[in-house]
């Protein structure tokens, strides 16, 4: 009997081997990578993709008859697995959105191509691109790694018909100071409306996208052009304290868990008369469907020691080296990114929902000068956004609201938590700045 | 469920088992009608009620649009609409969802049979004619559950990428097959504990086979447990994320990646996300309601013998 079970239960293990070995001689037929008329894209799910997504097949696919296979994904998940596919160079994708933090030193780990073709392209017109993206995706070897699908800075967006209201006025290019004062004069000048939002969620691309453009104005930096970390420095200090002290005092409600979105909800909902955030956020507030829709008005990045001070940031098509599809990856980047494209979604969508930011020709266009007040603010803060010299002093990388190093991803979440537990009210601004630059220390420690 | 603590090993004196009853004795005192029942089912319904509230809240939300479904504090009585669901089934994006759904019943459907496969007769030689030092073997299985899944992430990923089995939907399913194994093995070890010695004893005295043994005598008594055991595998196939996200790309990316892809960075996604988790929530929950007589006898299993 016992015997007869053990045969029987061999036979079944057998047989489940037998099954899953034929489950994987399957696969090959699964995966897309062999169809040399399709491309697949990694790309994060922000609005301007899910646009992109909608038109391609219409459009791009019938024009190059090469398919393109999308997976959007959240920024954060979407950037865990474009690491690990690239730094694996499995080839599964053949482009994806890759941002002006991650390009330079994606490029310098031999994971990108190049694309110099498309920059070539007399079509695609490589000069109409504001020349800040044009530098800050171009490697270290000189060979370009991506082309920018949009772009931002940050500038200040406020409500115009309060602050008229309240017989205020905002300055075109206004200080720190006078946008805490202005915060403190309209906090509460409707019924549960607060002065200013301000992102205070914990991540590096959270609350330090615009506190470190506070940082850089009011003289401080995370490192000096040496690697010593300055997180504990008084002019560091003094903007995180400022930027707490503010948002507790006059910043939205619920400040420690609000990120872009919670922001962008807030104005919407005339729960806040002022918002620091990203240029881009204009085109919602502006979009037709938006309930404050004309009301807001646009100045500059607030700056104290600085003459400007707002960040650059954009999402760019990068092309993986492994990719056996360049061609056919090139010829979607081109399109992606072209002025073609543009107009395309302002036929589709109106002009609100182009991905603009990238190309002088879009600024020019009057069309889009009407469709989005906001043109000029936008397009000043870009071209005067100076990612390699963004402070008082040298700096040892690039960029303006993040330090360019693959470090810098981890050092600023860490340190943005006790940032965000100060803004909550349950740690303090010494605390979080003195662990700060420990763990700076330790990261500067491996570039000295 | 009975005895998930192995006990003593069986043998063929027959035993009463004292789990047994003590449930039976469970049993009968459930059905005096007592103050303290009335409290303890008062006590089941809002203890039931307050699990339905977040399930309620999201399909409340998937039917909002997504203003009325950000507002603070929340609008519970704003307008009706199905523009969620229209969004999810591509109505926009042109992004249809059921390539996704078919994804994940593959990988859930063929994890969950391979898993019975395995673990049936594994269970048998666990249970019912218990190998030597049989106690060690089921620990052997819970050991493999304690490395969390995200350590094996990255080895998992680079194998796969090696193998040519990166986005392969059947080899997501056999990692599920893993992954269950051990639990599915637990769970069938303590339902076919529960077959009594005396039916198999009385089965070999009729002269019957193995075979016929396990289809007449083991199958009734354990079919209760096969399907909870059953249900349960493919609840956990069907709801994960982590090995999915990492492991499948374009074609074979299941159900909660793509619910995923609605939480956007930058704008209004609330409703969408909602109205996704009901859609993809309905198949665990028709599963579910089918196996129900079956799921609560093999829940029971011991207090109703």
């Amino acid at each position: 009997m016992r015997a007869k079970i053990r045969v029987a239960a061999l036979a079944a293990g057998a047989l489940c081997v037998a099954l899953s070995a034929t489950a994987c001689a399957g696969a090959g037929g699964g995966n897309s990578a062999g169809d040399p008329n399709a491309i697949n894209v990694l790309m994060v799910n922000n609005p301007q993709m899910e646009d992109l997504q909608r038109l391609t097949a219409d459009n791009f696919t019938k024009e190059t008859g090469i398919r393109v296979n999308y997976t959007v994904l959240p920024e954060n998940d979407v950037r865990a697995k474009i690491s690990q596919e690239f730094s694996s160079q499995a080839g599964q994708y053949d482009v994806a959105s890759l941002s002006n933090y991650e390009i330079p030193f994606y490029s310098a780990n031999g994971w990108l191509a190049s694309l110099d073709s498309v920059a070539k392209d007399p079509e695609f017109n490589q000069a109409d691109i504001l020349p800040a993206y044009t530098a800050s995706l171009t490697g270290k070897d000189g060979k370009l790694y991506g082309e920018p699908f949009y772009g931002e800075s940050s500038f200040l967006m406020y409500r115009k018909d309060i602050l008229e209201a309240k017989g205020l006025t905002m300055p075109e290019k206004p200080t720190w100071d006078q946008v805490a004062d202005l915060a403190a004069k309209v906090d509460g000048a409707a019924p549960g409306m607060k002065g200013i939002c301000l992102r205070g969620q914990p991540g590096w691309g959270q609350v330090f996208a615009p506190l470190t453009t506070v940082v850089n104005t009011f003289g401080g930096t995370w490192f000096d052009k040496d690697w010593n970390a300055k997180v504990n420095a008084p002019e560091f200090t003094a903007a995180v304290d400022f930027y707490t002290k503010l948002v507790r005092d006059h910043g939205e409600a619920g400040a420690a868990q609000a990120g872009f979105t919670e922001c962008l909800n807030n104005i919407s909902q005339g729960k806040v008369a002022m918002w620091y955030d990203a240029t881009s956020a204009a085109g919602a507030l502006e979009a037709n469907d938006s309930p404050v829709k004309g009301k807001v008005g646009y100045a500059q990045a607030p700056v104290k020691e600085t003459k400007s001070s707002g960040w650059l940031w954009t999402w760019s098509w990068a092309m993986q080296a492994a990719s056996k599809k360049q061609d056919a990856a090139g010829k979607f980047i081109a399109w992606a990114s072209s002025k073609k494209y543009e107009e395309l979604v302002a036929s589709k969508f109106g002009w609100s929902k182009v991905p603009s930011g990238k190309r002088i020709s879009t600024y020019e266009n009057a069309d889009f000068q009407q469709a989005a007040p906001f043109f000029k603010a936008e397009r000043f803060a870009i071209e005067n956004a100076d990612p390699k010299n963004p402070g008082v002093q040298m700096r040892p990388a690039v960029g303006i609201q993040f330090v360019g190093i693959p470090e810098f991803a981890a050092l600023g979440t860490r340190v943005s938590q006790g940032v965000s537990s100060a803004i909550a009210g349950q740690g303090s601004v010494a605390d979080a700045v003195a662990k700060g630059q420990e763990a700076a220390q330790k990261v500067g420690d491996k570039y000295k | 469920m009975s005895t998930l603590t192995p006990a003593e090993p069986r043998s063929s004196v027959p035993a009463p088992h004292a789990r047994t009853n003590g449930s039976r004795r469970r049993g009968k005192s459930r059905m005096d009608p007592t103050r303290n029942n009335t409290a303890a089912g008062v006590a089941a319904w809002l203890l039931a009620l307050l699990f339905a509230v977040p399930v309620l809240w999201m399909i409340l939300t998937s039917f909002h649009s997504e203003v009325d479904a950000a507002t603070n504090p929340p609008s519970v009585a704003a307008g009706l609409t199905l523009d969620a669901y229209k969004e999810f089934f591509g109505a926009t994006s042109g992004v249809s969802p059921w390539p996704s759904l078919i994804n994940s019943a593959t990988a859930s459907v063929f994890s969950t049979v391979l898993v019975l496969l395995l673990a049936i007769p594994a269970a048998y030689a666990l249970s019912i004619r218990p190998v030597k030092k049989w106690t060690d073997v089921m620990f052997f299985f819970l050991s493999t559950k304690m490395m969390p899944v995200v350590a094996a992430v990255l080895p998992l990923y680079l194998f796969a990428k090696t193998a040519g089995a990166l986005d392969n939907i059947w080899f997501l399913g056999l990692m599920y097959t893993s992954m269950n194994l051990p639990i599915a093995v637990w769970m069938m070890r303590s339902f076919l504990d529960e077959v009594p010695v005396e039916m198999l004893e009385a089965s070999q005295i009729d002269g019957a086979g193995l075979l016929l043994t396990l289809r007449k005598v083991v199958a009734p008594v354990a079919m209760p447990g096969i399907a909870a055991t059953a249900l349960i595998c493919f609840i956990f196939s069907w709801n994960e994320l982590l090995l999915a996200r990492v492991l499948t790309g374009v074609v074979a990316g299941t159900a909660p990646v793509f619910l995923t892809g609605f939480v956007s960075g930058q704008g209004l996604f609330l409703a969408k996300v909602c109205a996704a988790a009901v859609v993809i929530s309905l198949p665990v929950l028709f599963a579910g309601f089918a196996a129900q007589d079956k799921l609560v006898q093999g829940l029971s299993l011991g207090a109703v013998k």
